[in-house]
């Protein structure tokens, strides 16, 4: 990338290649999720409170691992990582119970058969998050690196 | 609603989609044609926000529930404004891509509410 020597003095993470793509669909999801959880509790909440508050729920997480995502440094990488797990947790959990007890689960939530409801985008979505933050880990310690190098050239 | 108009809404953010993968394979930062595209379909969200809100007057009731409805136009009219805003305040490449993710999400949710609609 040409603009690397600039981008790597600045302390901000860059938000570079498919990580950008990522952050947009966890907005989209997130987005998605918490209006429609939203929606389904003002309009018919007593239908299947269970569902929609796990929606509700899912909602939020995704919220936090969309700003997680995009922070990504210090203690955000942590939140980022605890959002990811639940969410990869949740998925799996709820999608395996929706089929088991599907008396539960009558009403759809974002997890319910493995987020089928969203093109699967949730069960895809916090595997390639995790990837993505390992992988930016190992760009973010080059930059820094980067930047030692750059500071110990400019004393001598 | 208003039956061709969601159509033409739905042709057009998907052509902005394809715009963005075409622009994304010859290696473009995101440019008057993308964004432009982009931008247009945000446009026809907002005339959507105005027929929405006139229809119902006309005669022309939601069949589902018009808190559904609006809820997703909402959203909808959110994203293509935000995400030619991102790509104009970080013009990598890879904002293409992200416009292209809004585009068809954007196409989706336009489909859905002519649904909810009926």
């Amino acid at each position: 990338m040409p603009n690397s020597a600039s981008a790597s003095v600045l302390p901000e993470p860059r938000t570079s290649g498919l990580g950008r793509v990522l952050i947009t669909v966890y907005l989209i999801l997130a987005l998605a999720a918490t209006m429609r959880a939203l929606y389904q509790i003002v309009a018919k909440f007593d239908e299947a409170p269970l569902a929609y508050s796990l929606s509700l729920l899912s909602g939020f997480v995704y919220m936090i691992a969309t700003v997680a995502l995009l922070k990504r440094t210090g203690v955000w990488r942590v939140i980022a990582w605890i959002a990811l797990l639940f969410e990869f947790a949740g998925v799996i959990i709820i999608g395996a119970l929706s089929i088991v007890l599907p008396e539960l689960f009558a009403h759809d939530s974002v997890w319910s058969h493995f987020g089928s409801g969203y093109l699967f985008v949730p069960l895809v979505l916090p595997v390639l998050g995790m990837v993505w933050l390992r992988r930016d880990r190992v760009t973010l310690h080059a930059e820094t690196d980067d930047a030692k190098a750059t500071v110990r050239e400019g004393k001598r | 609603m208003i039956t061709w108009f969601g159509i033409a809404i739905i042709v057009l953010a998907v052509c902005a989609g394809i715009v963005s993968v075409v622009s994304f394979a010859r290696k473009r930062t995101p440019n008057d044609y993308t964004l432009g595209a982009t931008l247009l379909v945000g446009l026809l969200l907002l005339a959507q926000v105005v027929i929405a809100i006139i229809a119902p007057f006309t005669g022309n009731h939601a069949a589902g529930d018009p808190l559904e409805f609006w809820m997703y136009l909402i959203t909808a009219l959110v994203l293509p404004f935000g995400a030619a805003f991102w790509a104009l305040i970080d013009r990598k490449r890879t904002a293409i891509l992200v416009l292209l993710v809004v585009n068809l999400s954007v196409a989706v949710m336009v489909y859905r509410m002519m649904v909810i609609w009926g």
